[in-house]
Order: structure tokens, then C-alpha cells, then sequence
């Protein structure tokens, strides 16, 4: 009784009080001065390296064209356009020294220094043209066709002060261009920086791609559900999950070397297919896929199993009529968080020969191919200045792929998601 | 004790285990077709690990262990040859918790006969679920949103509407787990007028630790103590004239 007297009634507005809660007041606006703080530096970082590659890939989506004025009457190729059919036509076309006509063309229009402006595969595109038009071999047209790569660095401002200068007198006159252009998108690799496109490689990456998502997506999710719905829990199973955990955190190029080992020695597959390569990324994004359906399927409420065995549901229909489907936005997660990885992995793809150059797209899984990420590393080992702007215009290739990947992700899980 | 030919469920000298600790004690027990029976007891003394016994709902538990006979109609259910997916069509259950699946109001009654396909047509399920969700006395309240979420319905209405989900399967027996203890006053007297009137068509088994509830709903009560059967039988002989000490200890309040 007379400890209870002793205690005095609280003075809440006493000067320690307000000390205290001026006190809490600061610790609070510190605290969400430091989160802001966090999330500037990091949106300014993200910020940076978009702006950075922006700036100097935007160039990489252009091209510096030469008008070319050609009067094909005049050239004396000795071809008639109705001959031109079938597989032999290209072949005409070569023996009739179009390659040189071209050359002539541009003497013609541009006095002898002429052939110099031309890029030394401008004659391929005349070739692709009149193949697709065999008309224009009788008529006087302009044609455009890729500048050589001393005109190409002057675009650039990366060369000369007299390469500038002819460079700037020929945009004057109209003669050069230097516009956005499909070019990049619809080509592949090349030798010169002012030919190579990144279809080949954005092809060879889908198609990568395809093949990793339909190996580890089924495989991933049908080893969650039988780890989490049917395995009995003992060692046996501990053992696997330790196994499968290590395997989520093992190197990527040793992957690689797996890949190479098993797949290209022991079973001869493919060398820089896109089958391998996929196979190889698949192994590599099982575990992520296990461990993330496993998680998933774990937070699906227990009380929903037995409602759905107290009607009389068989343990398959539990899984695939109530588990798997609460379950799938955050198995999707996990998919795409392991997908987006996959896409942007190099080394493993270096040791199966993915490296390799390869100047057209695959026809198919099995064609060699390249993939966006080992295209950047090839690219930004080059010597030509011409390919910096290329690694950038691929970089955002990249960024921008993974960006509607991501995009997917969200979607669907958005449109899978149940309101509980 | 009853009438033979009046006999659904029968167990004899049912022991459960959870690894080595036993949860249920040599219980042997006769549950009727045509009345309602009530398990009640102190938290913890076994009545619900039974109830789940009686549709091998414990299967799901891998360290729990039966002893000793159930049979449903004469047929013993931990047989080899029983399937459990079929049994327990045949008793389904209702939940302490009610656990509609997040789906719309329709699939939850529907699912039970889509998956045993007992409706051959859309018209004859719509005539399931009417009928389901009518015996559920839920049909006028929802019978304008059926393609809502079942989960977006107050907790008693979730709770008829698992009562509809069950009987949708047309089972012989239902086991309710505790069915209103999540439930407000107002939901669990529907409840229980919906038990009233069940009885007779379905045998019906009810756990509850409220014993003003078996009381009202059951004609049968088995009192259950530290995993044993301690007494069981007609409902006011329990409540008005206890042979066992245990017994009226319990129901006059004296422990529990």
C-alpha cells in the first residue's frame, strides 16, 4: 500500500517528457531522411547509367548514308533484268562486276575521289536493291548506300579537322545523311562498326531464352510441387534441399564448363547454338525457380488443402486445382527474377562457343548464334572507335528487353493474383 | 444402446498416436443416421483429432498413427481396399475456420460434383449448387451474385457457404470441426437452425466446446477427457443426469 502511495501520477507535460518526444519526433524524421537518401542514391545511379548509355548509344541507332546517283544504262553491265530469277541471279549480278559499275557510278558523280566516299560493302546493298527490283537496272536512280569508315568517324566528330570539314560540306550539299535508321535493328554482325545491326543476336537471345524458359519452368515447378506436396520430410529430402540451395549459388561460368563438358563433349551437341546455350542457362535457373515455386507454394494457407480434401478432392487435384494456381504469381516471381539473370549472363555462354562471329541470325535452336550480352562483351573489345556507340546501342537493346520481360512478370502476376 | 439398423459410423477401441504421445485412448463409439452428435469436452481432451479419424482427414498428418476399427455402413474405412478420395465424398466435413476457396461463389458450391462428376450438364450443376446453397439457407442472400468472391462474404455466410460446398457432393455423413467458434451470435443460431434441419437427411457429427450449443443442436453427446471417451449418450440424460462424476464436473462448470 505504501509503495503504491509512494509513486507519484504522471506529469505528462513535464520538461523530460517533451524532451522525449522532441526526441522520437527527430529519430523518426532521421530515419526517413536516411530511406530518402537510399532511394536518391540508387534512382540517381540507375539514372546516370541510363543517361550515360543514352547519350552515347543514341548515335549507334543512326546511320551516314551516301546518295548515290547511278545510271545503270550507262554502266555497261551486260545483264538483262528478265534473266534475273531464281538462286543463280545473285551470282549474274557478281560476274557482271557490279561491284565495280558501283565504283564507276561514284567516279561519275563525285570526280575521282568519288569510290572513296563508298563504303567497301556499298555495292551489297546496290545488290540487295536491284535484286529485289531487277527494273532498276534500266533506269537512272539514286540509290543509298553506306559511307566509308573514315566518313562514318566524322559523323562522329571523332576524326580530323579535314574529315570534319568534307564530311560537314557533303551534309551541306545534301550528298551525305545522317538519320535514324532500321538498320541496326534488322542486321547482324559485321567488321565494320558502321555495318553490324543486333538482330542476330537479339534472335540467338530469344531464342536462348525460349529454350531456358521451357526447361527450368517445368522442370523448377514440378520439383517444387513434389518436394513441398509428396516428398516424405526426411534426410533424403534435406539432402536435396542442401543440394538445391548450393546449386542457386554456384558460379555462372561453371555452368559453363558443365555445358561444355556434358553437352558439347559427352553428347556432341551443337557448337554456339542457341539449344545449348539455353540448356546450360536452364540448369542455372532451375534452382531459382525451385526455391521461389517452393517458398510460394509454403504460403498457400493450409486451411485451403483441407477444404479441398474434405470434398473429396484427390491429392493431384488439390495441387493443380487450388496449390499451383494461388501459388503462381509468386512462382512467376521467382521465374522471371531467375529469366532476367539468365539473360544477362556471359560466361557461361563463352565456354560453348556462343563468342563466336557470326554475321547472320539463326535459322533455328540449332544454328550458331550469338546473344545480346556476349555481343556487348565482343563489341566493347573492339579496336574501331566505330563500336562504342554500337556497345551502347546494345546495351539499351538489352536494358529495354529485360524492361518488357519485367513488364510481362507483372502483369501476369497482377492478373493471376487472388483477393483474399 | 440404439437400434442396429440405425447405425451410420462405428468405431471400436480407436486409439490415435502422434509419434509416440497418444492422443486418443481406446474409444469405441456408434454415431446414428438419423440424429445429430455432439463431441464435447475440455481444449486439448482429443474430440476434434477423433472427428477427423471418422474421413481419414489425419491421413495428411504423416506421424500420426490409428489403432482399431471405423467403419462406415459395416465397411471398415483404414481398410486397404477403402479409396479416400471417395470417402470422404461420402462424410465431408465443415471447418472450424471457414475456408471458402477465393473463388466465385458458384465454382465453390460446384467444385465437389464437377471433380466426383456427378453433373452431367450446366443446367443440372446450376440445379446443385440452388439446391445446395438453398439447403444451405444461403440461396436468397447470394443468388443475385453468385459469380463473386467467395471469400468476400461476411464470416457466417463463408461458413454456410462451406456447409453448402459440402453437401453439394450429397454426402451420408457431415463432421462440423468447431463450425461457429469463429462466428459471431446471430450467425452461429443460423448455424445451428441449419443443423436442425439437416438432421435426418444427413448423419451429422459436431464438435463443440460450448455446451449450451450440443445441448441445443444434438439428440446425442459423447464427452470426451484426456483422449478418452468418458460417457456418451442421449443428450439430456448428459446434461440432466450424468452418470459419470467427470461428467457433471464438467457440464456444472467445474472445470474446462
Amino acid at each position: 500500500m505504501n509503495d503504491r502511495a509512494a509513486r507519484q501520477p504522471t506529469d505528462w507535460t513535464s520538461d523530460a517528457m517533451r524532451k522525449r518526444i522532441v526526441g522520437r519526433y527527430r529519430a523518426e524524421a532521421r530515419f526517413r531522411f536516411a530511406g530518402l537518401f537510399a532511394i536518391f542514391l540508387s534512382a540517381s545511379f540507375l539514372a546516370f547509367l541510363l543517361g550515360s548509355m543514352l547519350f552515347t548509344g543514341l548515335g549507334g541507332f543512326t546511320r551516314t548514308e551516301l546518295r548515290l546517283p547511278i545510271n545503270f544504262p550507262a554502266l555497261g553491265m551486260q545483264v538483262d533484268p528478265a534473266s534475273l530469277n531464281g538462286t543463280t541471279a545473285k551470282s549474274t549480278l557478281i560476274n557482271a562486276d557490279i561491284e565495280g559499275a558501283v565504283q564507276r557510278a561514284a567516279t561519275a558523280a563525285f570526280g575521282a575521289d568519288g569510290p572513296k566516299l563508298l563504303n567497301d560493302n556499298a555495292w551489297r546493298t546496290v545488290l540487295n536493291d536491284v535484286l529485289a527490283d531487277p527494273s532498276l537496272l534500266t533506269k537512272n536512280t539514286v540509290m543509298s548506300v553506306p559511307v566509308s569508315t573514315a566518313l562514318d568517324t566524322a559523323s562522329n566528330g571523332e576524326s580530323d579537322a579535314a574529315g570534319i570539314a568534307k564530311y560537314k560540306s557533303l551534309t551541306e550539299k545534301g550528298v551525305v545523311t545522317n538519320a535514324l535508321s532500321l538498320h541496326f535493328f534488322t542486321e547482324s554482325d559485321a567488321t565494320e562498326p558502321s555495318e553490324v545491326g543486333i538482330w542476330g543476336a537479339f534472335k540467338g537471345s530469344l531464342l536462348t531464352m525460349l529454350v531456358t524458359l521451357l526447361l527450368s519452368f517445368p522442370v523448377g515447378v514440378l520439383s517444387a510441387v513434389y518436394l513441398e506436396e509428396y516428398a516424405p520430410k526426411n534426410r533424403w529430402t534435406d539432402l536435396i534441399e542442401v543440394s538445391i540451395n548450393n546449386l542457386a549459388a554456384v558460379p555462372s561460368i561453371i555452368f559453363g564448363l558443365l555445358g561444355l563438358a556434358v553437352f558439347l563433349g559427352f553428347f556432341g551437341m551443337p557448337r554456339s547454338a542457341p539449344l545449348v546455350g539455353g540448356m546450360t542457362l536452364a540448369l542455372m535457373t532451375m534452382p531459382v525457380i525451385v526455391i521461389a515455386g517452393r517458398n510460394a507454394i509454403k504460403a498457400v494457407p493450409p486451411s485451403i488443402r483441407d477444404a479441398a480434401l474434405g470434398v473429396g478432392a484427390s491429392p493431384v487435384q488439390v495441387v493443380f486445382h487450388h496449390v499451383l494456381p494461388l501459388a503462381l504469381p509468386g512462382i512467376l516471381t521467382g521465374t522471371i527474377i531467375g529469366m532476367a539473370r539468365a539473360l544477362g549472363e556471359t560466361a557461361p555462354l563463352l565456354m560453348i562457343g556462343m563468342r563466336a562471329f557470326i554475321s547472320t541470325p539463326p535459322d533455328g535452336i540449332t544454328s550458331p548464334s550469338s546473344v545480346l550480352p556476349v555481343q556487348i562483351y565482343l563489341w566493347s573489345d573492339e579496336i574501331s572507335r566505330g563500336f562504342v556507340e554500337k556497345t551502347s546501342a546494345a546495351i539499351i537493346v538489352l536494358l529495354v528487353f529485360l524492361l518488357a520481360m519485367n513488364g510481362i512478370a507483372i502483369y501476369l502476376r497482377n492478373r493471376f493474383e487472388q483477393r483474399w | 444402446m440404439t437400434d442396429p439398423n440405425n447405425i451410420k459410423m462405428t468405431a471400436r477401441d480407436v486409439s490415435v498416436f502422434y509419434g509416440a504421445k497418444q492422443a486418443i485412448n481406446n474409444v469405441s463409439i456408434d454415431i446414428p443416421t438419423d440424429d445429430v452428435t455432439a463431441f464435447i469436452g475440455p481444449s486439448g481432451c482429443g474430440k476434434s483429432t477423433f472427428l477427423r479419424t471418422l474421413n481419414r482427414m489425419n491421413d495428411t498428418i504423416p506421424i500420426c498413427r490409428v489403432t482399431g476399427d471405423i467403419a462406415l455402413d459395416g465397411h471398415d474405412i483404414y481398410a486397404s481396399g477403402m479409396d479416400v478420395v471417395q470417402l470422404r465424398a461420402r462424410v465431408g466435413m465443415v471447418f472450424q475456420k471457414p475456408n471458402p476457396f477465393p473463388k466465385s461463389i458458384y465454382e465453390n458450391v460446384a467444385y465437389g460434383p464437377k471433380i466426383h462428376g456427378l453433373a452431367s450438364s450446366k443446367s443440372v450443376m446450376d440445379g446443385i449448387v440452388e439446391e445446395s446453397l438453398r439447403r444451405a439457407g444461403l440461396w436468397e442472400e447470394v443468388k443475385d451474385r453468385l459469380s463473386e468472391s467467395g471469400t468476400a462474404m461476411s464470416g457466417g455466410q463463408q461458413q454456410r457457404l462451406c456447409i453448402a460446398r459440402a453437401i453439394a457432393v450429397d454426402p451420408e455423413v457431415i463432421l462440423m470441426d468447431e463450425p461457429c467458434s469463429a462466428l459471431d451470435p446471430i450467425a452461429t443460431a443460423k448455424i445451428e437452425e441449419l443443423i436442425h434441419e439437416l438432421r435426418g437427411r444427413y448423419a451429422i457429427v459436431i464438435v463443440t466446446h460450448n455446451m449450451q450449443q450440443a445441448a441445443r443442436v444434438s439428440q446425442r453427446t459423447a464427452f470426451f477427457h484426456l483422449g478418452t471417451m468418458v460417457e456418451y449418450g442421449v443428450t439430456s440424460d448428459i446434461f440432466t443426469n450424468p452418470r459419470q462424476e467427470k461428467t457433471k464436473d464438467y457440464i456444472t462448470g467445474r472445470y474446462g
